[in-house]
């Protein structure tokens, strides 16, 4: 794998992430984790209008996972549930603004898996 | 390699880049660099010849074993039996029949949990395994476990998470399990378990003793006789052979007192529509068609490790850890998991690691684009990683008889290079 996956913008979002900690107001959250790495997140959302309000996470990863929530958190701020629902892996490698590869692909798309399962249980909860 | 690391070396007498031109993969690149293999814990690479033994049986003597009257099925069977015998006095089995070819380490314990296990474990008997132990030795006794309403005992860690607590090892033991299945070596840790001793003490308690032999066979001498344990399990992956052979070593009186696993052919003497009668040892527990070509090759790779000597591999091996302990104690930041240096007698060629503020998956991707292929997780370990060392995963790099000093002077490079990308210092 190029060394190019560790580009400064991703480097520099797991040292300082966006986003990171828990929501004091939240509607929904949503753990999930990587048995391959370990890596793990827990996603909060705040909703409003069917639309998400703010959005935090909090756990322990990879630069890419953890770079790649923080990227993600900030992208759907403010974007309808069912545009956010929609969010799949060629959409996270343009949030990343790269393509991780086969062997780190999970932990890229950790937080988009996590953000799809609170959305989730938000709507069964608010049918 | 400079001229004072190639003497040393030269030292446990062997020449790693001899070695090394025996195995194709080597000559490789990976990422446009020379493949430099630190990952033989997980399996090891394959010397030419043990590639060509496959081959050479695909193009000259294919067949069933077992039998064929016709010249190629006698060679077949003639090799593949030449194969356990040559395994058998490899690890100090009395005798070929000893030796119950399997997948891997995990099908041969899976196999005694099942046969043995099934037989013997009953309801409130104790099987006592350890904290060090691989997901292949802990899973098949929980699920024994579970099925016959057995309790699972854990000899626990010492206190400096080097070794197995001793205190904790004779409480476990004087309670009386009735199985004590424990790993010779670490994979995460490298430790080494003083198993002839442990099994001395088991054997007091009348307690069975597995050895989860994976990490010790391909490594160091191993004399099962000598241990005096009831089974012993390996991986042929993991010591120069293919994927897809490994065995199981047990002694005879028990191999004999066991139901077999799976019914169907070569495992019986003859069958009738009301009843079958089980064959002899080994082939009782080996039904269906063989992996032939696989056991073939698992005694082409115990001629070269016997070739080079076990306890050549063992001293190389010493040199190297030794080497890479000290070299990683002058790393800021770097935390080296179980024993050091002082302690090398009780540790195999296996150094697991971490960076800190740096995840283990960025360490290997960092080392990856550098041509060096080491091992981020938890190592098939989470009992041990996640529960007692309290982390997500570790780095790991571990050594064979084909690496030298220069690869472990690589790998500090490239950890010099991953704090750089992460700008740690
Ligand atoms: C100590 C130990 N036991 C068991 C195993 C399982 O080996 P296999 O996957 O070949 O069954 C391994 C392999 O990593 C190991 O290191």
């Amino acid at each position: 794998m190029p060394l190019d996956i560790y580009a400064e913008e991703i480097i520099s979002q797991y040292e300082h992430p966006h986003n990171k900690g828990k929501l004091t107001k939240y509607d929904v959250e949503f753990h999930d984790e990587n048995p391959i790495c370990g890596d793990d997140i827990t996603i909060y959302v705040k909703i409003e209008k069917e639309k998400i309000a703010q959005v935090s996470f909090e756990g322990q990863g990879c630069a890419i996972s953890q770079a790649g929530a923080s990227m993600l958190t900030d992208f759907v701020k403010g974007m309808s549930i069912s545009d956010a629902k929609k969010i799949d892996y060629e959409k996270v490698k343009e949030i990343l603004g790269l393509d991780p590869g086969p062997a780190r692909m999970h932990c890229a798309v950790l937080s988009a898996k996590a953000l799809a399962g609170a959305l989730e249980s938000y709507m069964k909860a608010h049918k | 390699m400079n001229h004072s690391s190639r003497e040393t070396d030269m030292k446990s007498g062997i020449d790693p880049t001899m070695i090394k031109k025996d195995f194709p993969i080597l000559k490789k690149k990976m990422n446009g660099k020379p493949l430099i293999y630190l990952d033989s814990a997980a399996t090891s690479q394959k010397p030419k010849e043990v590639i060509d033994a496959i081959t050479e049986y695909y193009e000259n003597y294919n067949a069933n074993i077992h039998r064929g009257i016709y010249k190629i099925a006698e060679t077949a069977t003639e090799k593949y039996i030449e194969s356990k015998r040559k395994l058998a006095r490899f690890i100090g089995a009395g005798k070929f029949e000893e030796i119950i070819y399997v997948r891997n380490t995990t099908e041969a314990i899976n196999l005694v949990a099942l046969t043995w296990g099934m037989s013997n474990i009953k309801k409130g008997d104790r099987i006592l395994i350890s904290e060090m132990e691989h997901h292949s030795n802990i899973v098949p006794w929980q699920m024994l476990a579970k099925r016959k309403g057995a309790v699972l005992d854990y000899i626990k860690m010492d206190n400096n998470m080097e070794g197995l607590s001793e205190q904790s090892l004779r409480e476990q033991i004087e309670k009386g399990p009735k199985m004590l299945a424990i790993t010779h070596v670490s994979n995460v840790l490298g430790s080494i378990n003083d198993v002839k001793r442990i099994t001395k003490l088991a054997k007091k308690e009348g307690t069975t003793v597995l050895i989860d032999g994976a990490q010790s066979a391909p490594h160091m001498p191993v004399d099962v006789r000598a241990i005096g344990c009831d089974f012993f399990a390996l991986s042929g992956h993991k010591m120069l052979g293919p994927t897809g052979i490994g065995a199981l070593y047990g002694k005879t009186e028990l191999l004999e007192s066991m139901e077999p696993l799976f019914g169907g052919g070569d495992m019986i003497k003859s069958v009738a529509f009301d009843s079958y009668t089980p064959n002899d040892l080994p082939w009782k527990f080996e039904a269906g068609t063989s992996n032939i070509e696989g056991g073939i090759a698992l005694g082409t790779a115990v001629d070269y490790l016997e070739r080079i000597g076990m306890e050549n591999i063992r001293g190389h091996e010493k040199e190297l850890t030794a080497y890479a302990l000290e070299r990683l104690a002058k790393i800021n930041g770097l935390k080296v998991f179980g024993y050091g240096r002082a302690d090398i007698e009780k540790r195999g060629g296996v150094v697991s690691f971490s960076l800190d503020k740096i995840h283990p998956h960025d360490v290997s991707a960092v080392f990856d684009s550098f041509g060096i292929a080491i091992r981020a997780g938890h190592h098939c370990a989470m009992p041990l990683v996640r529960g007692i060392f309290k982390v997500g995963a570790l780095s790991r790099m571990s050594f064979y008889l084909y690496n030298d000093k220069s690869d472990i002077d690589s790998a500090i490079d490239a950890i010099g290079s991953v704090k750089k990308v992460f700008k740690v210092k």
